[in-house]
């Protein structure tokens, strides 16, 4: 079962990654953000169930809550962009720079 | 204590007549000595630190006050040491430890002895009369009060100088008189002809200062003390070379000092300082520095036979280099400071014939300290009369204008031409007579020959200012000084005049036997009746032949062009400026520009090199830095990916 749940993950985490770097949209990008989050959390609920003690689940849960905290302000900031600039593409705001 | 001493065979020649300084502590009046200095060293602080307007009024006072004090304190102290046994005449008062830094200790520390006792009379009497003749002198400058803090302060250190019982101790007074000498010299810096004088007086003597300062390294080093007491002890443990070293070392930087030839150039410069300073500073003291450090140093130069034979040299080339120089000088004071040089030749030749040549030395010291002052402040007075003028063709006929300045510059040139019975006949006539006897012909006749050349251009001098048409410039109007400046004038005269009193009954001899030590009789070839006959010829041959050019002619009012290569080279200092700057200051001038070149190129080239490519390199480098995030995103994820590599191939490997 291990190595089906581990493919699932990297599968998962492929997708995200991706979606990362080939959408423009903010809030797309944020959504494969989480996905490599939760493919990430796979990963370590299987291996935990693999050893058969909690490490695993306990970095689950911490990632969890890192995510939550990170949708908060990340939406946040991403409503404030569109706000301003009528547009939610990362590529637009690129003011930051040489 | 030392280690060089083990690898050089030690001395033997020669000891047996070298004293060892043993000093007794001083008592009663003599442990007054550091008041000797200190008056004129507060003279000068309160002068100085005070300021010009607030010490105007009585500044010259204070500073007067305080040398002649010091010169009463010389002379009971002179008389308590006369009160002496001849074995305890050397004194020395152990003020504080100086300099402590591990196995290094200097003593702040007097010695006074035979030799300090003359000096200290000189310095506090004759720099007395000077200060009370810079009264009327400097009257009307406005900064005379400065004037009397910087003579106060030369005094003091001149004091040092002749009283420390070490080298550093003398390297301090050195130095002292050296920034005075400085200071004095560009007294009046707003004209740039005495700025520059003073800047070349103090590099010139930066040069011998350097034999000075490595002198006394190599003594301690050596011997493992500065002190004189602790230094004459251990001569004799000391290699022929380490000797030898020192006593050229001391030699340089008695060249410095006393204006002799090759660090001859700065003093003819010199005279554009006041008057007074010229006499004090630049005839009667600082000069003969040199001659006291290498009488001082007796204990160094008796063992070493290279050095005295190069004081005999230096001397008897500088003798003959001033004088030459005098001949051709029309500015007095040049002419007088060329004989300032002359003269200090002759002390030096004495000096470097050893033990029977100090006492002269010494002698002729004092008798040019007398007579040298007394010409400069006399042609100071004939500067007052003429309106600063000093150009001597435009002088002529001031014997009854002036009468008392002529009368005692009078008394002066006849002592310094060596007139039978005045000062300078008796001291030059020792110093030529142990030449002959001491060093051989060359320096003999090089003596004789420059009391020749001594009476040709101080008869010229003479005839050119006193005697003759008058070449006056419109609207002078001569009139003799204020008895402010003839009284010093009249004393240092009669001075010039009674010098000779020294040599009675051979006491300055046997008063200075317990610095240099015992003088046995020296032979000579003829009778030394012969020779002053002799020199006395030659002396009257000079003034004959000055008498028929000079006199007899009439005086050009400008200087005539068409002239000997000899008077060429002569008014051109016989171009010792020239040669300094061809062979020392043209070369360092390239050399400091091929530096300033390789700095400018190749040091500044590397540093700003290596700065400008990392601000290329950055420059290029800023660009990754593109604002889109999505690049950010690629480049973490690349990273990752690195590392993961990284750890994989390292895992499996």
């Amino acid at each position: 079962m291990t190595t089906e749940f581990l493919a699932l993950s990297a599968i998962l985490f492929t997708i995200g990654c991706v979606g990362v770097l080939t959408r423009r949209n903010a809030i797309v990008v944020f959504m494969c953000v989480e996905l490599m989050l939760n493919a990430c959390n796979l990963a370590f609920v299987t291996f935990a169930r693999q050893h058969g003690n909690l490490d695993g689940q306990v970095a689950a849960f911490f990632v969890m809550v890192v995510a939550a905290a990170e949708v908060v302000v990340g939406l946040a900031i991403i409503m404030t962009i569109f706000r301003t600039r009528r547009s939610a593409s990362v590529d637009d705001a690129s003011l930051l720079k040489y | 204590m030392t280690t060089t001493a083990a690898f050089l065979p030690a001395l033997a020649e020669g000891s047996g007549t070298v004293p060892v300084i043993h000093p007794t502590e001083a008592d009663g009046v003599l442990s007054l000595l550091w008041l000797v200095i200190a008056l004129p060293a507060l003279g000068a602080a309160v002068i100085l630190l005070a300021g010009n307007a607030r010490t105007k009024p009585w500044a010259h006072l204070l500073g007067t006050g305080t040398v002649l004090g010091s010169f009463v304190l010389s002379l009971l102290a002179f008389f308590a040491l006369m009160g002496r046994d001849e074995a305890e005449r050397t004194v020395t008062q152990h003020l504080w430890t100086w300099v402590e830094a591990g196995s290094f200790t200097a003593d702040a520390g007097l010695l006074y002895d035979p030799l300090s006792a003359l000096f200290l009379l000189l310095i506090t009497g004759v720099g007395g009369l000077i200060h009370v003749y810079s009264i009327g002198y400097m009257e009307h400058d406005e900064r005379r009060p400065r004037f009397f803090g910087y003579l106060n302060l030369f005094v003091a250190s001149m004091l040092v100088l002749v009283l420390a019982d070490n080298y550093l101790g003398v390297f301090l007074g050195w130095e002292g008189v050296g920034l005075a000498s400085y200071l004095l010299i560009g007294f009046w810096q707003h004209k740039p002809s005495a700025a520059v004088a003073a800047k070349k007086a103090f590099v010139v003597n930066r040069v011998g200062d350097i034999g000075m300062a490595l002198g006394t390294m190599l003594a301690f080093a050596t011997f493992g003390t500065t002190a004189f007491v602790g230094i004459s002890a251990a001569t004799e443990q000391a290699g022929q070379g380490t000797m030898t070293a020192l006593g050229l070392l001391f030699l340089l930087a008695a060249c410095g000092k006393s204006a002799q030839v090759p660090l001859q150039s700065w003093l003819l410069d010199a005279m554009e300082g006041p008057t007074p300073v010229s006499a004090l500073i630049h005839a009667a003291t600082m000069v003969t520095a040199g001659v006291y450090l290498v009488v001082r140093s007796n204990f160094i130069y008796e063992y070493t036979e290279v050095a005295q034979t190069a004081v005999v040299i230096v001397g008897a080339v500088t003798l003959l280099w001033g004088a030459v120089i005098g001949c051709a000088k029309d500015d007095i004071k040049k002419a007088l400071a060329g004989s300032t040089m002359s003269q200090i030749g002759y002390m030096m030749l004495a000096a470097g014939l050893g033990v029977y040549g100090y006492a002269f030395a010494i002698f002729h010291l004092l008798t040019h300290g007398f007579f040298k002052a007394n010409m400069f402040l006399g042609a100071g007075s004939v500067m007052h009369a003429m309106d600063d003028d000093v150009d001597m063709r435009r002088y002529g006929a001031l014997q009854k204008a002036v009468p008392v300045t002529f009368l005692t510059f009078a008394m002066g040139y006849l002592a310094i031409i060596g007139f039978p019975g005045f000062s300078g006949f008796w001291s030059k006539d020792k110093i030529i007579e142990t030449a002959f006897a001491e060093s051989g012909l060359i320096a003999g006749l090089a003596a004789l020959l420059g009391a020749g050349v001594t009476a040709f251009y101080m008869t010229r001098v003479m005839l050119m200012t006193f005697f003759g048409k008058k070449r006056w410039e419109k609207g002078v109007h001569p009139h003799e000084s204020p008895s402010v400046m003839t009284v010093p004038l009249m004393v240092l005269a009669a001075l010039s005049v009674l010098g000779g009193l020294f040599l009675l009954g051979d006491w300055i001899t046997d008063w200075l036997t317990p610095v240099v030590g015992e003088t046995g009789h020296h032979e000579l070839a003829v009778s030394p009746l012969v020779i002053t006959l002799v020199i006395t010829a030659t002396v009257a041959v000079g003034v004959a032949i000055a008498w028929f050019t000079v006199g007899k002619a009439d005086i050009p009012r400008t200087a005539p062009a068409n002239v000997s290569f000899v008077t060429r080279a002569a008014r051109a200092d016989l171009y010792g400026d020239a040669l300094n700057e061809s062979l020392l200051m043209r070369p360092g001038d390239r050399f400091v520009g091929d530096l300033v070149t390789f700095d400018d190129r190749g040091v500044d080239g590397f540093v700003s090199g290596t700065g400008s490519a990392f601000a290329g390199m950055s420059g290029r480098f800023r660009r990754i830095q593109t604002g889109y995030v999505r690049s950010y995103a690629l480049s973490v994820l690349l990273g990752a990916a690195l590392v993961l590599g990284a750890l994989l191939v390292v895992n499996l490997a």
